[in-house]
């Protein structure tokens, strides 16, 4: 079984800092890493290809420093790394990067699966993944907790909000995975150093014969107009005193929310 | 001099600290008071490759150095002492094979033990050979194409858990030193069973078992190194366990003083963090001067080591102020946290029980000073 998964490169802190002047990220100063839930769809693929044999390819779109997710992801046990990074890609929406992703996956050629995590904590959109499976025109599965193949047939347990739902799809298909589904393992040290001297395939849109004008700002319809953090919260109320007064004054504070009632 | 890792030991470092803040550190208490062996994260050494890091691929390692071996040991022994402590006898059983086996041996024996699928432990103390390592009264006789073993070990760590035994014997009492020959001993092995395990001070979780043999028939073909040649194969195993045993201590002593850090403040007294004290100040700039010493000492050795240069003095002097560091930076620690450093609700109490017995194991202190000594004496008497 082929399996392909794709992946981001995200700043490491939830505490975005915005530039104010052109509402992009500050990447400065922050470290990037593997989207956390990607590591969960890696994860689900190492273990689909314990079971079924196979290989397994992660992809990325992402500045050349997006190698470096890609080289953990080598680490972890996946087969082959691929680099879409293109000047031109620059400022892809979800619509555009699910274009590129699909004309990656067309060039990959014999594809049995495509694992995306859920979303990324960065844009927090959730949309990459189905829109790939629109683009490539196969069956999706979004939300898996629990995947398993059998006879050239996916079937996945999704989790939605009050519910489970069991899907079965035909092969191949795209596949979004939360958080719970696994545990993702820790490198082994060989691999860790192999990942290092991995030979990482790289392409540009020119080399996927892909049209630049679906690609990066011109094909994003999608435009950020402002990027701003939530407020702060207040700082709460703190309550000093003997531990009978603060208790006293705490028991009254809980009284007046009137919570304990309803 | 370069202070500096390669871009190999970094990625390497990188990993098993991730994997260490992730999946050890978490657990340390629980499992330091379980009582049983920690079946889980040796599982997961093995898994992760650190099971034989200087061993050399071929023989199933990862072909490093023991640099790299000391600074993973290290984030080990800082996040999980008693995982620590499991890496740090094993190893004592990979470097004997390593350093003195036959091809057929590392085949054999070097390579479980170097994917981590095989535990390894070491075997020289007795009731009355300790410090006087020479006293060995295993008896090891040749009886054709076997040698028969007779006799008893202590505190062997791993002991019970371990497949494989390296172990001192000696097959010409009268010879003393020059008497001792060296074998592997499968667990299993008919004659050979496991006695008393101690109860300790600290460390409930590594066993420290008594090894018996009775009538214990041992094929010739693991015999290790040269027959006599015993007393080498244990004087350089024991030099590169001290190296071992320095990096555990600068482990532990890490570990308080990054316990310690936090709590000056946090804590408030008059009116304000102890950390305004100068009297606090001073505890911790003691500590991290001391354990960067450590540290530095116990990185010359395991370098001098990794450049076949003699690192036996080293490896001494780093074992010997590693563990008399890990002893006082577990006591400031205590001290910096006050009555409830002496509880059991915050780590450092145990690990100041802990740090005690790197001042003991593999060469107590004074021992380590009979070493330095012998060095400096004959070096510097120009
Ligand atoms: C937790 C633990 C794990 C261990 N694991 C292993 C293991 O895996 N394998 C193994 O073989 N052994 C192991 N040991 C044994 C350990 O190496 C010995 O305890 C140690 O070498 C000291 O020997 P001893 O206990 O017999 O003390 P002794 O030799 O009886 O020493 C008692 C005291 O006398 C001092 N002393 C002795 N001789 C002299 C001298 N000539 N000059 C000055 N002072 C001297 C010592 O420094 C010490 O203070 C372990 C011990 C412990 C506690
Ligand atoms: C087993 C046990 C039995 C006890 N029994 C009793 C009992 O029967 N009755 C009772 O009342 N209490 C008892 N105690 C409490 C004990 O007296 C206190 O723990 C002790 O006074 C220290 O206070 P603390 O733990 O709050 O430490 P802290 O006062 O928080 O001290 C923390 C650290 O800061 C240092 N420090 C604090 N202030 C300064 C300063 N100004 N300058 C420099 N350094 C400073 C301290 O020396 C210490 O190293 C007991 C404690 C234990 C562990």
């Amino acid at each position: 079984m082929n399996i392909v998964v794709c992946i981001k490169q995200v700043p490491e802190t939830t505490e975005v800092r915005v530039d104010p002047e052109t509402n992009a990220l500050i990447r400065e100063g922050v470290a990037s890493i593997i989207n956390p839930v990607d590591e969960n769809a890696i994860e689900a693929a190492l273990q689909l290809r314990e079971g079924h044999g196979g290989t397994v390819t992660v992809i990325t779109m992402g500045p050349p420093q997006a190698e470096e997710a890609l080289r953990q992801a080598l680490a972890m046990g996946a087969d082959e790394a691929i680099l879409l990074s293109d000047p031109a890609s620059r400022g892809s929406d979800t619509l555009a990067t699910s274009y590129s992703l699909a004309e990656m996956v067309r060039k990959i050629g014999e594809v049995d699966l495509i694992l995306c995590g859920k979303q990324a904590i960065d844009g927090d959109t959730g949309q990459v993944g189905p829109g790939l499976a629109e683009r490539l025109g196969i069956p999706q599965v979004t939300f898996a907790i629990e995947l398993s193949v059998e006879d050239g047939k996916l079937r996945a347990k999704r989790v939605l909000d009050d519910f489970f739902e069991v899907l079965e799809v035909k092969l191949p298909a795209v596949v979004t995975v939360v958080k719970q589904a696994n545990d993702p393992r820790h490198p082994g040290m060989r691999n860790v150093l192999k990942a290092k001297r991995a030979e990482i395939t790289t392409w540009t849109l020119a080399d996927l014969e892909a049209d630049p004008k679906q690609s990066g700002f011109d094909g994003s319809p999608t435009q950020v107009i402002r990027v701003w953090p939530p407020e702060k919260r207040g700082g709460g109320k703190k309550i000093e005193g003997t531990s009978e007064e603060v208790a006293e004054e705490l028991a009254q504070a809980i009284k007046e929310m009137d919570i304990a009632a309803g | 001099m370069d202070f500096t890792f390669t871009e190999d030991q970094t990625a390497i470092l990188e990993a098993v600290k991730e994997f260490c803040e992730e999946d050890l550190a978490p657990k340390a208490q629980e499992t330091d008071e379980a009582g049983v062996w920690p079946a889980e994260n040796v599982k997961k050494l093995a898994e992760l490759d650190l099971m034989g890091i200087p061993v050399p691929e071929e023989y199933g390692g990862l072909g490093m150095d023991f640099l790299t071996w000391s600074a993973v040991g290290e984030e080990l022994s800082c996040s999980c002492t008693t995982t620590g402590a499991v890496y740090g006898a094993h190893v004592l059983a990979v470097v004997p094979i390593m350093m003195f086996g036959s091809d057929e041996q590392k085949q054999k024996y070097l390579k479980p033990l170097a994917t981590g699928e095989k535990i390894g432990a070491f075997g020289l103390t007795e009731p009355g050979a300790g410090s006087d390592a020479a006293a060995v009264a295993t008896k090891a006789e040749l009886d054709g194409d076997h040698y028969v073993l007779n006799g008893s070990k202590i505190f062997i760590s791993n002991g019970g858990e371990a497949e494989l035994y390296v172990i001192i014997t000696t097959t010409d009492p009268s010879r003393g030193a020059r008497g001792m020959t060296a074998f592997i001993v499968e667990k299993g092995t008919p004659g050979f069973e496991f006695g008393k395990d101690e109860k300790k001070m600290a460390f409930p979780s590594l066993p420290n078992r008594e090894l018996v043999f009775t009538d214990c028939r041992v094929p010739k073909e693991n015999l290790l190194g040269r027959e006599r040649g015993g007393f080498l194969v244990a004087m350089r195993t024991l030099g590169v366990g001290r190296i071992g045993m320095a990096t555990g201590a600068v482990g532990v002593a890490r570990a308080a003083l990054e316990a310690a850090v936090p709590y000056t403040h946090q804590r408030e007294q008059f009116g304000q963090p102890i950390s305004n004290f100068q009297a606090i100040q001073f505890m911790v700039a003691d500590m991290a001067t001391e354990v960067d010493c450590a540290r530095l000492l116990t990185w010359r050795a395991a370098w001098l080591k990794d450049q076949n240069k003699p690192f036996e003095k080293e490896a001494a002097m780093a074992k010997l102020y590693a563990s008399e560091v890990a002893m006082r930076t577990t006591t400031k620690a205590v001290q910096i946290f006050g009555g409830y450093g002496y509880t059991r609700e915050f780590p450092v109490e145990r690990y100041m029980r802990e740090a005690k017995l790197f001042e003991i194991v593999e060469g107590t202190s004074e021992v380590q000073r009979m070493v330095i000594a012998n060095h400096v004496l004959r070096e510097l008497n120009k």
